[in-house]
Order: C-alpha cells, then sequence, then structure tokens
C-alpha cells in the first residue's frame, strides 16, 4: 500500500509516545476506539493552570495512519488552550497527513480522542474545583 | 543477523506464497518457444502448426493429470482456480438441479467458492455452510449430517488459504460417497505441496491453479471425474472445446507452463515439503521464543507447514506490515482492502475479532532460504516490540487490566 | 517443419511479436499478484494498469471500460450473459457469427432468433429493422450481437449502422471485435457498440487473455465470482503477464494497420492469380468490405480438408473454416448464411496473412493450390485420405 510520506514520518518516528500518570489533577485522559474494530487510541495531555496544555503523549494500537494521526495531534496540540485544542478537526489531520478515504476513520477517531481526554480533564477538574469551593464554604460556615 | 549474513539477502523478501508464487525460470523457459515458435492454434485440425501446439498441449494435461493421480482425459484447462470453482460448483448444481437442490460447503472457504454458493441461492439452491472447529478441521460428524439425499455436491478446501489448515479428504471422501454426494474440493493451495490422489480421496471434482504451484497466472485446470461419471453445465459455451465443458481457444504456452510446474512440483515435492517443514519450524520456534502472547491460528499438526497464520496480541497487523516493508506479507484481516472486516477464516476459528485485525500469514515457498527466515524473524521481533510499546492495550495488560472488562466505545 | 512452413492462418492465431514475448517473459519472472499490497503485487497492479491503459487507447475507450478476460470466447459468453441478465425479451444474433456467441446465446435463457445476412455476408439491415419491431412491439428489448469482421471470409459488417438501429429501438449491441485489431480501426464508440470482445492471440499478443470492452461498464454482469477482481465483473487472480502481452500487442497493432495496403495487395494478387488458374474458384464476401488479410475460396468439387492436408504437405498451413470445435468436419456455417450449399461450402478454405507473411509464402500456397487444382482438372483428386 502506498502510504504518504507524512504517514510513513509519524510511523517511523512517532512524537510524543508515552504516558503521563492519568491520576494526576493537571492530567486528562482519552481512550477511544475498541480493539474488535481494529484500533484503540490513548491520548493524554497534561495541563497547566492557566488552561494552556504543555504536554501530550499518547499509545495507540492501530494502522500507520492511526498512529500517524495520534501523533500528529499530540504535536498540534502542545501549547494550545484547550479550546483551540478541542476546535482541532479530523479533516484538519486527514488533509495535513493526505489520507486516503479509507483511512479517513483515523483522524475521526485522533479528534475524539483529544476531545475525551479534554473532557476527562474538564471533569477533575470540575471535581476538583468543585470540593475547593466546598471546602472554602464550609471553613467560612465554621467560623 | 552479521552483516555479512543481510548482504546475501535481497530485499524485499516475499513471503507471501499463498497470494501467488514466482514463476519458476523452468516454467518460464518451458513456455517461451510457445509464443514465437510453436505458436499455432491447438484447435487447428488442418496444419502443423496446431498439430504441434495441440501435442504441447496434451502433454501438459497428462502432467497435471499425473500430480493428482488423475486420467488426462478428466482434467479440463480453466483460466485458473476461480473458474474452475465456479464451473465445478455452478456446473453440477445446474446440471443436476431436477433431482437435487442442496449443496454443502464450509464457512473457512475460498471467497469464490462461498459467492458461487450464495449465486445458487439466489437460484432456488439450498446450500449449508458448515462452521469448522476451532482448529480449522471440519467435524466429520457435523459434515455427515448436513448431507442429504437432495444434496447434489459438497465442496470443502483441502489447504486453506489463510491459515494452510488441511482437512482429511479422504474421509471427507468416503462420508460423500456413502451419502450419494459428489465431492469438489479447492486444491489451489494443495496441488504440489502435498500429496494428493483423486482415486483414494474418493474426489470428484478438483480445482488446481497454475500460478499457485510456481506456474503462470491464466491457467488451472478442474478435475471431473469420469466414472463415475460426474456432468456439468458449461459456464462458457462456444467451440466445444475441453469436452464441451469449457471453450475457448487453449492458450498453449499456459497450459505449457502449467505442465511443467506440475511436473517439476511432482519430482520435487518430497524434498520441498522437508525444506518447508524445516524452514517453517525455524521460523516459529524463533518468533516463540522472542516473543509472548503470539498465536499460531489453526491445528498445529494438520497444516502445511508453508502457511503460517500468526497472531501477534496487542499489535494491529496492518501497522506490523508497515514497519516490516521490506518483507511481503499478507494481513490476516482484510484491512487493506478498505473493508474493516477481520478475516471470516479466522473468525470462523472463533478467533476474536480483536485477535483477528493482530494476524499475519507467512508463506514459505520453495525459493524461501534460511537468511531469509532469520531476517525475518529479525524484523518481526524488532517492531512487534517497537509497537508493543505503542500499544495502549499491551500497556493495559501489563497494568493486570483484562481488556474485556472495558467498556469500548464504538465507531 | 513447423519452421520452414508458410504461416497463413493468422486468423486461427497469430504468433506472438517479439517484443510481446520480452514483455510477457519480463512479467512472468516480476511475479506478483495485484490484489496484493506490498510491493510485488503494487508492481504487477502496474503492470496491469499500464496494460488497461494500452487496450483502452486501441480500443477508444476509458481504462475504466476494459474488463479483462481469458478471451474472445470468455469476452463473448460474458457479454451475452449480460445481456440475459438485463432481461432482454430476445437475442438477435447474426447467423455468421462465431461459434462462442452462438453458443453463448443458445444457452442464455433469452428466445434466440437469426438474423440473417445477404449473400455478401453483410447482415440484412431491413430483415433487422423487421426483428427490432417485432421485439419492441411485443414490448420488451432486443440484445443484437453482429461482429466487427467475419473470420471464415473478412467481411466487414457495417456496425455503427447497426447499431444507430438497434438503440433507436431502445436495444443492446454487442460487437464481436476479435478479428479487428491490427487489421481495421476499432474504435469501439465509433462503432457504437454497448459491448465489445478482443482477444490478445489474433493480432500478435499470447492466448488466455482477451477483454469486454463495455463504455458504459455497468451494462456487465458477472459470469465468474469470487475475489472482486475487474471491479466484480470478472473474478480470479489476472494472468498478468499475458494482460502485460495484450496491452503492448494493442500498443503495435497501429504499425499492423500501416501493413494494411500491402497484405490486400498481396490478397487481392492471390485472389486473381487462382481465379485464373481455376476459373471456377469462388471468393466468399468478394462483393463486400473485407479485412485485407482474409481471403475465403472456395474450390468447388474438392472438400477443403483435402485441399487443407495437401497444402500442408507442401508447407503451407490454412485452414478449413474456423479452427475451433474439435476436429468436426462441417461445413462452415458462415457459408452456409450466405447461402452456399452444402457442397461449395465444404470446399472452401481460408487463407488469411499477417505481418510476417511474404509474397513468397503467398507464393508458395498459389503453386500448391494451382497444382491441386491442376490435378483436380485432370480428375486426379484423391490425394490425401480423410482425416488424416
Amino acid at each position: 500500500m502506498a502510504y504518504g510520506e507524512k504517514v510513513i514520518d509519524h510511523y517511523e518516528n512517532p512524537r510524543n509516545i508515552g504516558a503521563m500518570d492519568k491520576s494526576a489533577a493537571n492530567v486528562g485522559t482519552g481512550l477511544v476506539g475498541a480493539p474488535a474494530c481494529g484500533d484503540v487510541m490513548k491520548l493524554q495531555i497534561q495541563v497547566s493552570a492557566d488552561g494552556i496544555i504543555e504536554d501530550a503523549k499518547f499509545k495507540t494500537f492501530g494502522c500507520g495512519s492511526a498512529i500517524a494521526s495520534s501523533s500528529l495531534i499530540t504535536e498540534w496540540v502542545k501549547g494550545k488552550s484547550l479550546d483551540e485544542a478541542e476546535n482541532i478537526k479530523n479533516t484538519q489531520i486527514a488533509q495535513h497527513l493526505a489520507l486516503p478515504p479509507v483511512k479517513i476513520h483515523c483522524s475521526v477517531l485522533a479528534e475524539d480522542a483529544i476531545k475525551a481526554a479534554i473532557a476527562d480533564f474538564r471533569g477533575k477538574a470540575a471535581t476538583v474545583g468543585g470540593r475547593a469551593a466546598q471546602n472554602v464554604a464550609a471553613e467560612a460556615a465554621a467560623e | 543477523m552479521s552483516a555479512e549474513a543481510k548482504k546475501n539477502i535481497r530485499l524485499p523478501i516475499y513471503m507471501d506464497y499463498q497470494a501467488t508464487t514466482p514463476t519458476d525460470e523452468r516454467v518460464v523457459q518451458a513456455m517461451l518457444p510457445y509464443f514465437t515458435e510453436v505458436f499455432g492454434n491447438p484447435h487447428s485440425r488442418s496444419h502443423s502448426f496446431g498439430w504441434e501446439a495441440e501435442a504441447a498441449v496434451e502433454d501438459a494435461r497428462a502432467k497435471v493429470a499425473k500430480l493428482i493421480g488423475a486420467s488426462p482425459k478428466e482434467v479440463i484447462f480453466t483460466s485458473g482456480a476461480t473458474e474452475s470453482n465456479n464451473l465445478a460448483l455452478k456446473g453440477v448444481a445446474r446440471f443436476y438441479k431436477d433431482r437435487k437442490d442442496e449443496i454443502v460447503t464450509l464457512i473457512t472457504e475460498h471467497k469464490c467458492v462461498l459467492d458461487a454458493c450464495r449465486h445458487l441461492e439466489e437460484e432456488g439452491f439450498k446450500v449449508t455452510y458448515l462452521p469448522v472447529q476451532q482448529n480449522g478441521i471440519v467435524d466429520l460428524e457435523r459434515l455427515r449430517e448436513a448431507i442429504t439425499e437432495r444434496t447434489a455436491i459438497v465442496s470443502v478446501m483441502t489447504v486453506n488459504n489463510e491459515i494452510g489448515v488441511i482437512q482429511p479428504m479422504a474421509e471427507i471422501g468416503t462420508i460423500c460417497r456413502e451419502k450419494g454426494a459428489f465431492l469438489h474440493t479447492d486444491a489451489a493451495q494443495a496441488a504440489g505441496k502435498i500429496p494428493l490422489d483423486v482415486d483414494a480421496m474418493h474426489i470428484d471434482l478438483m480445482s488446481i491453479s497454475g500460478h499457485k504451484m510456481y506456474g503462470p497466472k491464466g491457467i488451472g485446470a478442474l478435475y471431473v471425474r469420469r466414472k463415475p461419471r460426474v456432468r456439468l453445465q458449461a459456464l462458457i459455451n462456444g467451440g466445444g472445446q475441453e469436452r464441451g465443458m469449457r471453450s475457448g481457444t487453449l492458450p498453449t504456452p499456459l497450459c505449457v507452463g502449467f505442465g511443467k510446474a506440475a511436473e517439476i512440483a511432482g519430482d520435487e515435492m518430497g524434498a520441498d515439503a522437508e525444506r518447508i517443514r524445516m524452514l517453517s519450524e525455524r521460523f516459529l520456534d524463533a518468533i516463540n521464543t522472542r516473543l509472548p502472547d503470539v498465536v499460531l491460528n489453526g491445528d498445529r499438526e494438520r497444516r502445511y507447514p508453508g502457511n503460517l497464520n500468526l497472531s501477534f496480541s496487542y499489535v494491529e497487523g496492518e501497522s506490523l506490515m508497515m514497519g516490516m516493508r521490506d518483507i511481503a506479507v499478507s494481513s490476516g484481516s482484510a484491512c487493506t482492502s478498505a473493508s474493516l472486516e477481520p478475516s471470516y477464516v479466522l473468525r470462523a476459528l472463533g478467533v476474536d475479532e480483536e485477535m483477528a485485525h493482530t494476524s499475519i500469514r507467512f508463506g514459505i515457498g520453495r525459493p524461501t532460504t534460511e537468511a531469509e527466515v532469520d531476517y525475518t524473524v529479525e524484523t518481526v521481533v524488532k517492531h512487534v516490540q517497537k509497537l508493543r510499546q505503542m500499544s495502549p492495550l499491551w500497556e493495559m495488560v501489563q497494568e493486570g487490566v483484562d481488556l474485556k472488562s472495558i467498556r469500548w466505545s464504538d465507531h | 517443419m513447423t519452421a520452414a512452413a508458410a504461416y497463413l492462418d493468422y486468423n486461427a492465431t497469430t504468433p506472438v511479436k517479439r517484443d510481446v514475448a520480452d514483455v510477457v517473459a519480463e512479467v512472468l519472472a516480476t511475479g506478483g499478484n495485484p490484489s496484493s499490497v506490498h510491493r510485488f503485487g503494487r508492481l504487477a497492479r502496474a503492470a496491469l494498469d499500464l496494460a488497461r491503459d494500452e487496450v483502452a487507447a486501441l480500443a477508444g475507450v476509458d481504462p475504466d471500460a476494459v474488463v479483462f478476460t481469458s478471451g474472445g470466447t470468455e469476452a463473448n459468453a460474458l457479454a451475452v450473459a449480460s445481456f440475459a441478465a438485463r432481461g432482454v425479451a430476445r437475442l438477435l444474433i447474426a447467423g455468421v457469427e462465431h461459434d462462442s456467441v452462438l453458443a453463448a446465446a443458445a444457452h442464455a435463457g433469452p428466445e434466440v432468433k437469426t438474423l440473417p445476412v445477404l449473400p455478401s455476408g453483410i447482415v440484412d439491415l431491413a430483415a433487422l429493422d423487421a426483428l427490432l419491431a417485432d421485439v419492441r412491439a411485443s414490448g420488451g428489448r432486443a440484445g443484437v450481437a453482429v461482429q466487427l469482421a467475419n473470420n471464415e471470409t473478412g467481411v466487414i459488417q457495417p456496425v455503427a449502422e447497426i447499431a444507430a438501429r438497434v438503440h433507436a429501438a431502445g436495444g443492446l449491441l454487442h460487437c464481436d471485435a476479435v478479428q479487428g485489431p491490427g487489421r481495421i480501426a476499432v474504435n469501439i464508440p465509433a462503432l457504437g457498440a454497448d459491448t465489445a470482445a478482443l482477444s490478445a492471440h489474433k493480432f500478435g499478443g499470447p492466448q488466455g487473455v482477451g477483454a469486454l470492452v463495455a463504455p458504459e461498464f455497468r451494462v456487465v454482469s458477472p459470469v465468474q465470482t469470487g475475489g472482486g477482481q475487474e471491479r466484480g465483473l470478472r473474478a480470479g487472480t489476472e494472468n498478468v503477464a499475458g494482460i502485460a502481452g495484450f496491452g503492448r500487442a494493442a500498443v503495435l497493432a497501429a504499425d499492423d494497420l500501416a501493413e494494411a495496403g500491402r497484405l490486400a495487395a498481396m490478397r487481392d494478387g492471390l485472389e486473381r492469380r487462382l481465379q485464373t488458374s481455376f476459373p471456377g474458384a469462388r471468393v466468399y464476401g468478394a462483393e463486400a468490405d473485407r479485412l485485407p488479410n482474409t481471403s475465403c475460396i472456395a474450390m468447388a468439387g474438392m472438400r477443403a480438408e483435402t485441399q487443407v492436408i495437401a497444402l500442408d504437405l507442401a508447407g503451407v498451413a490454412v485452414s478449413a473454416g474456423a479452427a475451433c470445435s474439435s476436429g468436426k468436419v462441417r461445413a462452415s456455417h458462415v457459408l452456409r448464411a450466405m447461402g452456399a450449399d452444402e457442397d461449395e461450402a465444404g470446399s472452401a478454405i481460408r487463407v488469411s496473412l499477417g505481418w510476417a507473411s511474404s509474397q513468397h509464402d503467398v507464393d508458395r500456397f498459389a503453386a500448391a493450390w494451382s497444382e491441386l487444382a491442376a490435378r483436380r482438372a485432370h480428375g486426379q483428386a484423391s490425394i490425401a485420405r480423410e482425416g488424416m
């Protein structure tokens, strides 16, 4: 199969492979896809206090295009705000990597993965943030 | 592997001998004179150009017949195994349809057999698609039960193209005889590789292909038993060649090449088989020693050793193939051909879909060398290790997560 | 003996051109299954794609319009079966069609009517109109088969005109164009046929490969199903080397067209000579447009089998009618359709020239045949046993 040059580059030199502590408060984890469908992506982001993605890591079970899509998106999201990262469209990934039609679903999966990671992070922040607010209220009540 | 050993390998390495085999140089040499020198139409009755071509075709027919223990009169040349399979199934079913309207086959048959069956279903035939056991072999008792007095033809592949398992044809043949049904076998992957004898195996129709046995593409044969006589309705009518079962000018060079390939295969089968078995064991042992969680699909013993279909757990097959770009193999799953369905053959063995996605078929053939096998092992091990480091599934399993406990999203 | 003999049976099969044989040998050595995704497969696919472009160019169609088959017979079978699958009410088959078309029609299902030809060998257009009108009146659609040029007589049909009439009546037209390439221009869109059959070994390509050309490929319904090759229209691993040779032969066919004048001049000279040495000699189809390479000549009173055997002994290879059925001796249905009686048709032989034919070959034939004629004139025609 003729893979595009960029797909081959990301496949051979994947950027940002790795894992972060998924229980950390400043880490968001997205796990999308299914083994039975032939692709699973795990994408993690580390977010700074001012809402900027400082780092991103991925692991992917899937074809070369899936690996390239996840590798590419980790590069793209670094330095972006959560809102900016959330606005990345699968079509941009597909276009950048010159994915053939049968591989478009790989880019969709990458978009889903970053959204899932952001949602995970925001869920945590809401819980942590919520807990902090409750604590303040409790302290105030005690006074 | 030493740098020296690597230098002796011509890359890319071909390990896809089930898809097609290279044409043996001796076959090519045998064919060439029939393009430009003895170029007659073998059906021309009025001159020596035709007679010489005809003699060459008949010599080739005898060689093909000998390989499968048949009489030359029982061998019909076709354009390949796909045509042979179509002709056997559609031809027999349609000929006997007034008396018998049932067909029995396996769900692991080649696509063209299943497709022919589906067409026959549309024409009103009843087709039973039998499952196979976990090792890929049909359960003979289930087969026996499935054949009724309405069964015209049973079709079972001798050696499976995806996983290499060998069905017990002689036993199946005995059952078909008892039950009064014709037995057809797609022996494209078997002919020239394992001993075949249509009489000993009670086979009534057998499809074989030139290019799966180091012969040319575009030629195959259908064995059609004469005693007891099997009749069939032709798919291609016309000049009445091949006793009316298959019209069209016989391609002399292709017939000659096919005959030569059959002759070589017969002569060298013992030595080839022994070498291929040795290389196959060398490959499998090395992989199993160096990589955990690799599964050989299909029965370990009852197989053609030149076909090893392996599942590399937690590593998606297509990505592995992409890594091993200097080794030509085929993915057990059909993902590459625009369909995302994993192999129906592996699914039939009860292989989980996720495992089916991790499968690769390695073919070992007549030209395969020890150095090629060793190089392939190195390459496979390197890339499986790399891809497992990248695999979220591998990571989860190492962490003790049961993958079945996860609720995966659909997409 | 073969090497020294004069081969004048190009309509049965032609030698493979050297250049074509080289391409075939090269692709045979390359290997690979075009359905495989790896490099070997891609090389095979590239050879296939190139050949498809080359054959498409020969036929004046898009590459999409070319469905490779195992030869002309299969292409004809596929076309006729496709018409049947499209529900044509009646098949109208010219009486001079090749056996593969006649047999395919007989087995296809719909009622078959013979489309008569005139004594010239040309389809009777008035009869065609009447038959088309009949089908139309019955509310159905006609599937018509008319060859481009006849294999026995070389008579060229007015296919474009026939196509216009068939289409005006809502019918479909198949054209067996197997004898055309390298002899006359074969532009399928210009001919107007819905489908057309080609065969490589009739113009310097290898045996075992042909194509069904269908400018609108959706008219084709597969006979042989399976792995989805040829876009599902014809399953089976492609005969890549043969197809590559077919492609090269298609390119070289243009060179042969330049030879048409030379062949026609030799053929015409031959016919004049024969008619001089045997004034009763009849040339079939002479009144019609013919392929430049073909001559069908009857020597009344001497059976064709006797002639071809004597000619073979004299080192000249020609044929008595078509080279298809397994040795069945029967009068040509083509000549019978043109109104020849059994005896006359049984005394006709076919001489067909090609690019390697020389005046020397033709002279050899003319001398041998004239000798036969002279012997016949002297009543000594008992030359060869039948079935020898």
